[in-house]
């Protein structure tokens, strides 16, 4: 699904991350990047750096738009402001999809800054969708809701992750921005199979994908971002591509930030996997 | 946040439900840690964490139900531990590590964050170094400008920019009559210790945050202070506001302050010369003014979120 009406019906490539240890070689060296993904909440402020800074990378390259603070899934209303800045931004950068993910993260308009994840129910499904509606008729941009790593499970649960997953995106007629390594940390954490969480979700609707690194512990996986791609995430993400079709990909490196070159080479071996499902598929 | 229920919800069959969750599970991830960064022992109601957390987390065959919530528990802390600090360098410095952990500590407790984005997170840290002293002291008058100085750099980084007044409307409208507003990144400042060369002295942070991982780094909630000589109380003035998109402080005259204080509070012009007393010498009035234009400091009045005198 190389382009769909949850990505804007474009046809990315292959992107990384735009992060601050990367600005001046962006902006002195201007390197061929397919697109960059930004984190929406460090640009949705009234002025100053942030925003000049972005203006430049957006006189070279394309944008997209990543939020880590929307929180779909929390019983709040969304916050107006929130909104109202979201969509300034969108209409700066004029990203063709806007991303956030399927968590929750406040309650009575307190903030945990986490991606808390959600107790599986038809209720926290519908309540989820509701949201995500709201958000993209709000702001006017398709919407991708991209599943988490997580840490616990939930008594309350009735379903697993995967059907929760495909519930919410058919109830709000969204799209899914399908983290790969998200889905292995968290097989790993729940001791569940990583193909069958990619075999069993609505392929059409995927519009994005994200690789990363994370870090083993002796009883438990964490989603660090601080490492390259490890080799059981690059086959899930190979697997997800032959069903899924060449989806828009993007690297996130978020911590121990290695240059600009070495963060690209890593995003860009995404596309031996690429070419593999496109052999595949012949 | 309201007060959790006694219970987590066994079904979440509405939204009502799952607030009643959400609430539980984000009482559990904002309770304070233990002094070896864990879960606390007993929940709100003096049962056992145990118990507690078993209601409604699962456990696994590697961890308990309370393992598994303290991994959230411990991460919560731990960034915005990374966040204060990363914004607050100063009073790190001033304080120490231990006394600014405790200060952060009891500020998050009482003050968790509003916002949807870290970058607020310190809005309210002046005050609740003023209403609660015995964190600080015997810094308490110190620590407070030091807050509200880094509070003014955040806004002046990324605060809003009106359109610039031009200089002909300035020239030409009676000042009588004429009203200017500061810019709303501007931040006026009355300090009794010289903060700002403080400040420059501690190694200040000026760069955006991007991280997207929702994994924080240990190593960063526990880093070591950067510690530099502290300040003698000295009046200062001073304006923190950028120019072309980079920090500055300005020190002000008091006769100038006075000036830009009575604007920022909606005076007229000639109201706010007469309130710059006698030092303020017409010479002197069109210099400063020259410099501020500039500066690109004036804006059209009437802003609710714009500059203020403190």
């Amino acid at each position: 699904m190389p382009a769909n009406r949850f990505n804007g019906q474009t046809s990315y490539g292959i992107g990384i991350g735009l992060r601050v240890p990367h600005y001046s070689h962006i902006l002195s060296k201007k390197p061929v990047v397919d697109w960059f993904e930004i984190i929406s909440e460090n640009f949705m402020v009234e002025g100053g750096r942030p925003l000049a800074l972005l203006d430049q990378i957006l006189e070279q390259y394309r944008v997209v738009q990543h939020g880590v603070s929307m929180y779909f899934g929390s019983a709040d209303r969304p916050d107006r402001t929130h909104l109202r800045r979201l969509k300034g931004l969108a209409r700066r950068t004029k990203t063709p999809w806007l991303s956030d993910h399927l968590c929750w993260g406040s309650v009575d308009g307190t903030y945990t800054h986490d991606l808390l994840p959600m107790p599986y129910t038809f209720a926290a499904a519908r309540r989820t969708a509701e949201k995500i509606r709201q958000v993209r008729d709000y702001v006017e941009v398709p919407v991708c809701v991209e599943n988490v790593s997580s840490y616990v499970e939930f008594h309350a649960s009735e379903m697993t992750e995967w059907e929760f997953l495909t519930e919410v995106v058919e109830l709000a007629d969204c799209g899914i921005l399908l983290d790969v390594n998200n889905i292995y940390v968290s097989s790993k954490n729940h001791g569940f199979d990583p193909y069958d969480y990619v075999n069993n979700i609505p392929h059409h609707r995927v519009g994005q994908m994200h690789v990363a690194g994370h870090t083993k512990f002796e009883k438990y996986i964490l989603d660090t971002h601080d490492h390259p791609v490890l080799d059981p995430v690059w086959k899930l993400y190979a697997h997800a591509t032959r069903l899924c079709g060449v989806t828009a990909t993007l690297l996130e490196w978020d911590d121990k930030i290695p240059s600009f070159d070495e963060v690209h080479n890593e995003a860009l071996k995404a596309n031996e996997f690429i070419d593999g499902a496109k052999r595949a598929a012949v | 946040m309201k007060p959790p229920p006694r219970h987590a919800p066994r079904r979440i069959a509405s939204t009502s439900d799952l607030r009643k969750f959400q609430r539980m599970m984000a009482a559990a991830v904002l309770r304070p840690l233990t002094a070896d960064d864990r879960l606390q022992p007993l929940w709100i109601d003096g049962r056992p964490m145990e118990t507690v957390a078993a209601e409604f987390v699962k456990p696994n065959d590697r961890l308990t139900s309370v393992e598994r919530l303290q991994l959230y528990n411990r991460m919560y802390w731990f960034r915005l531990f990374d966040a204060i600090r990363d914004d607050c360098p100063g009073l790190v410095s001033a304080l120490g590590d231990r006394a600014f952990d405790r200060l952060a500590q009891a500020y998050l407790e009482r003050c968790p964050s509003r916002s949807f984005t870290l970058r607020d997170l310190c809005s309210r840290l002046e005050r609740f170094i003023r209403e609660n002293p015995r964190l600080t002291a015997p810094r308490t008058a110190l620590a407070a400008e030091i807050a509200r100085f880094e509070w003014a750099q955040t806004v002046a980084f990324d605060g809003e920019a009106r359109e610039v007044m031009a200089a002909a409307h300035l020239a030409s409208a009676p000042p009588a009559r004429l009203r200017l507003g500061l810019q709303p990144y501007v931040t006026l400042l009355d300090l009794r210790y010289p903060v700002d060369t403080y400040l420059i002295r501690v190694k200040r942070r000026d760069a955006l945050r991007s991280e997207a991982s929702n994994t924080p780094v240990e190593a960063a909630f526990h880093r070591p202070a950067r510690r530099a000589a502290l300040p003698r109380p000295a009046r200062t003035l001073v304006a923190v506001h950028r120019l072309n998109d980079r920090l500055f402080y300005k020190r002000l005259d008091p006769a100038a302050f006075r000036i830009l204080s009575a604007l920022a509070r909606g005076e007229t012009l000639s109201r706010a010369v007469v309130a710059g007393g006698p030092a303020a010498t017409p010479g002197r009035v069109r210099r400063w003014f020259k410099v501020w234009m500039a500066l690109g400091w004036f804006c059209a009045p009437g802003n609710k979120s714009g500059a203020r005198a403190s």
